[in-house]
């Protein structure tokens, strides 16, 4: 599967120093192998263009490193790509398999043929996803440094990273699990700073709503889809009628049919279009300001560590015992949160230019490419009257 | 039934139909078609097995050998009076048609009396054309509107009581519209008759609208909800299609059941269509027995055409019960669509409110105002798709178990035909059995009564032939007005439901060309 760049959420500096993407990816059984192709000037890189062939393991692998690695803790980590996940898809292609005898011959091509586009537009879209997150990487004026960042873009051997096993799953667990209670402490914080404050209302908030409105988009659009089956096996069943009819009927319902029959795939496009542009942009922000959230969260836990800090050398001095390693320690605390303060405002501003962005383009997109489907729609409709 | 043979002595007898006797057309036309229309003497509502041989008509009718319409004459004036006095005394009384002057069964008399006469066939037959005529060719001028549910009672009595208002200009009525009140049992009684007297002679007798327990029970508890209205709201609409359908059949329109159905302001309630009645059960044994029948006749089909409208009414019916599930399904997904959206459309204004770039959020909440209005627009469309496409879809099922069950009665009539030449054939042989039996004594007695019974029986052979062949007519006939009808019916359906889909599309090109602005718009 050939496939051309697109950033589908993210509105990138196209920049010639250093640009990555996915030219092409071979879906294997129950992986799918991506082509990584980078072009860049940088002195690092050995050439100036290379590919290497990348798993979704390794893309994992990358997000986790961004995430241990102290030094970033200011940054929002570009989200990790989802998964991707055929299972689905496979299992409707499956129950098509048996069900064959039961359909007749056109029905069983043409929902093959759907099963098929199906499956399709499910690869595009973990591509784009895995790409956007590569993007992401090479855009951001830090992490596009990082040395994992070109190991994974060069080393054209495999990485041999491999999937966590059950003990390191159960560790992850429990991490996660301890860290979200720390994280309500955190957040129970007062911050000093207003804008920061004001940031961390905002970005819960806005989080539980774009998750609600993804999952109620999901839903809009399963239905969406719902009535195209419908309107297919109506097309099927008429035209069967028509061929039947000798009568006037009968053209007409073969007319019918046919316009049934294009309608239906406008519909299905409406649909994942709209999957697309809506449902992909409120699921690629719900992760995004998942990740500013984390932002947020360690600039809170190092704030706590400062005053932490704070207190445990107030209370070396009064008793003067280990000053200066309380000192140090301070300092350390210290700086780490304000290094963090400093970065995490850019990046929650760049965020929120980012996102408006994203939204904008898509809502045009969106409204774009609903407008041209209706009135396609309308033509036909007309048409046939 | 043995005193139907006589004509009683009825001072009493309404006889709308055949006052003014010296009024043109529109007497012979109605007497006409109600008499044509049942050539044999129907049997009422609630008793429905009768023994079949009974309806052939009695020796009188047979010596005379008449053609069909004269005989209709004879039984049909019989029935008329014994079925109608009881029940239409009361009525008569009530309505205000003015030139009704009951006219003494002298009237009815004479004609029987001079059987021979024969200006009165032909004068049938010539108003019979001219009926058809008046039915086809003039633009058919009758509107019937169902309409004002009311619930009229309490409780598990409960019911709801419809308004039928006719509005006409055929001069068959007395007025040019009319209004009464029915409730759907009346409907369910009105069908019932029609299909006792037309189908076993051919006629496509419109089905009407199902029975509904579970619907029913909540409209009478007296839940207020939306299904119960949408329950309402369906019946009424397949209430007006049906009796939309009975008066477009010509034959039908003039039957003096449906005029009273739809003129008179009181109607004997009709308890043998109550699913728990005698009757009830007793329709259920005979549907039944009647099954187990049709397997077994099995019929030397003379005429392809038969076999041909036969095979295609078969796929046709197959076809329509799949198109008609998944237009249903198809229902069911946009509503659910329209439900979606609009949930949709809340949590995207919630996260319009929280999201504090001005424009954006501006943004979102158009959004989620087109998609609030979208989720209406689907509703809408759900409608249409039901109540257009739907609820027509259904509604050809059901006709075609009646056009079905036609050609069945078909079946049924050519077997009593043949039966009726097996008897024959026995008697024949019996006869010449006799002829070298050697008891002088008996065989005169008993050669006469052969001869008799031959005589009855070849006159029976003679009836179920003509009834055939009346039958197979009238089910050609019917079957074009069917086809016909079924060509008009589903054009203008689909060219309506054609223009629900293009309002629906501009409607939404309206929409989002309001948002592509507000989107654009965001810096």
């Amino acid at each position: 599967f050939k496939k051309k760049p697109r950033a589908v959420n993210v509105d990138l500096q196209t920049d010639a120093t250093l640009q990555v993407d996915i030219s092409d990816a071979l879906s294997e059984r129950d992986k799918v192998k991506f082509t990584v192709h980078t072009k860049s000037t940088l002195p690092n890189f050995k050439q100036n263009e290379f590919s290497v062939v990348r798993q979704h393991e390794e893309f994992i692998w990358l997000h986790e490193s961004f995430v241990e690695n102290e030094e970033y803790a200011g940054y929002i980590i570009p989200p990790a790509p989802p998964r991707p996940d055929f299972d689905a898809s496979r299992e409707k292609l499956q129950k098509l398999g048996e069900g064959e005898g039961s359909v007749t011959k056109e029905e069983f091509t043409k929902m093959k043929q759907e099963l098929e586009a199906e499956y399709l537009a499910i690869f595009k879209k973990t591509v784009a996803m895995h790409e956007v997150f590569l993007c992401r990487v090479a855009a951001h004026p830090v992490l596009r440094k990082d040395m994992n960042f070109h190991v994974f873009l060069e080393y054209n051997q495999d990485l041999s990273v491999r999937g966590k096993n059950k003990k390191e799953k159960l560790e992850d667990f429990f991490k996660n699990v301890v860290k979200s209670a720390d994280g309500v402490l955190v957040a129970g914080v007062k911050d000093v700073d207003d804008f920061f404050e004001h940031e961390k209302t905002f970005l819960l908030e806005y989080h539980n709503r774009v998750k609600d409105a993804s999952a109620k988009s999901d839903k809009m659009i399963r239905s969406h889809k719902n009535t195209a089956d419908d309107v297919n096996r109506i097309a099927s069943t008429l035209y069967t009628l028509g061929t039947q009819d000798s009568t006037d009927v009968g053209k007409f319902f073969l007319k019918i049919s046919e316009l049934f029959e294009k309608t239906r795939k406008i519909e299905a496009r409406v649909a994942a279009d709209k999957d697309l542009k809506l449902a992909d942009l409120l699921k690629y922000y719900l992760r995004e300001s998942q990740a500013a959230k984390d932002l947020l969260y360690r600039r809170g836990r190092s704030l706590v560590d400062y005053e932490n800090a704070n207190k445990a050398l107030d209370k070396a001095r009064a008793k003067n015992k280990d000053v200066l390693q309380a000192e140090t320690s301070q300092q350390i605390c210290c700086q780490k949160f304000e290094k963090i303060s400093e970065y995490a405002k850019q990046e929650l501003i760049d965020f929120k230019t980012r996102r408006v962005a994203a939204f904008r383009k898509n809502l045009v997109e969106l409204a774009e490419l609903e407008l041209k489907h209706a009135k396609v729609n309308l033509l036909l409709s007309r048409q046939t009257l | 039934m043995a005193t139907e043979r006589e004509p009683p002595p009825l001072g009493d007898a309404k006889q709308t139909d055949f006052m003014e006797l010296e009024d043109g057309e529109d007497l012979f036309i109605s007497t006409a078609s109600t008499l044509e229309s049942s050539p044999t003497s129907p049997e009422p509502a609630s008793l429905p097995a009768e023994d079949i041989c009974s309806y052939s008509n009695g020796p009188q009718p047979a010596e005379i050998s008449l053609d069909d319409d004269r005989e209709d004459l004879f039984a049909e004036a019989t029935e008329e009076v014994s079925l109608d006095s009881p029940e239409r005394e009361p009525i008569l009384s009530d309505e205000q048609s003015p030139a009704i002057t009951p006219v003494t069964p002298t009237a009815l008399v004479t004609p029987r009396v001079e059987p021979k006469s024969i200006s009165v066939p032909a004068m049938f037959e010539r108003s019979k054309e001219e009926l058809e005529e008046e039915a086809n060719g003039d633009s058919f001028d009758m509107e019937i509107v169902v309409s004002d549910p009311e619930k009229v009672g309490d409780g598990m009595n409960a019911y709801m009581a419809y308004k039928v208002t006719t509005k006409t200009s055929l001069t068959i009525f007395n007025e040019n519209e009319f209004s009464v009140k029915r409730r759907f049992s009346d409907f369910l009684g009105l069908h019932s008759k029609l299909a006792t007297k037309y189908m076993h002679i051919g006629y496509i007798v419109p089905p009407a609208p199902e029975k509904s327990i579970v619907g029913m029970t909540k409209v009478k508890v007296g839940k207020e909800d939306l299904s119960s209205t949408e329950f309402v709201e369906k019946r009424r609409a397949a209430l007006e299609r049906y009796l939309e359908r009975t008066v477009k059949h010509p034959t039908l329109l003039h039957d003096r059941d449906v005029m009273q159905f739809l003129e008179s302001s009181e109607l004997p309630r009709a308890v043998s269509t109550q699913a728990l009645s005698g009757a009830g059960i007793l329709r259920m044994v005979n549907k039944a027995a009647e099954a187990v029948n049709k397997m077994t006749i099995k019929m030397n089909e003379s005429d392809a055409w038969f076999e041909e409208k036969q095979q295609q009414f078969e796929n046709l019916d197959q076809q329509l019960r799949k198109l008609h599930t998944s237009v249903e399904s198809l229902v069911y997904h946009r509503k659910e669509l329209s439900v979606n959206t609009a949930a949709f459309a809340k949590s995207a204004a919630m996260l319009g409110n929280s999201e504090d770039h001005t424009a954006l959020s501006r943004a979102l909440s158009q959004l989620a105002e087109v998609e609030e209005k979208i989720d209406q627009l689907h509703q809408e469309q759900a409608y249409a798709d039901f109540y257009l496409f739907a609820e027509l879809l259904s509604d050809y099922v059901r006709l075609l178990t009646a056009v079905k069950g036609v050609f069945d009665q078909r079946m049924k009539t050519w077997q009593k035909w043949q039966d009726a030449q097996a008897m024959l054939q026995k008697k024949r042989e019996a006869e010449s059995k006799l002829q070298f039996a050697n008891k002088p004594d008996k065989l005169q007695q008993a050669k006469d009564e052969i001869r008799e019974e031959i005589e009855e029986w070849e006159g029976k052979v003679q009836q179920g032939e003509r009834d055939f062949e009346q039958i197979s007519k009238t089910i050609r006939k019917e079957v074009g007005r069917f086809e016909t009808e079924r060509v008009r019916d589903f054009k203008t359906v689909i060219i309506k439901y054609l223009e629900s889909l293009v309002q629906t599309q501009q409607q939404l090109i309206k929409y989002w060309e309001a948002f592509l602005p507000e989107a654009k718009a965001i810096a």
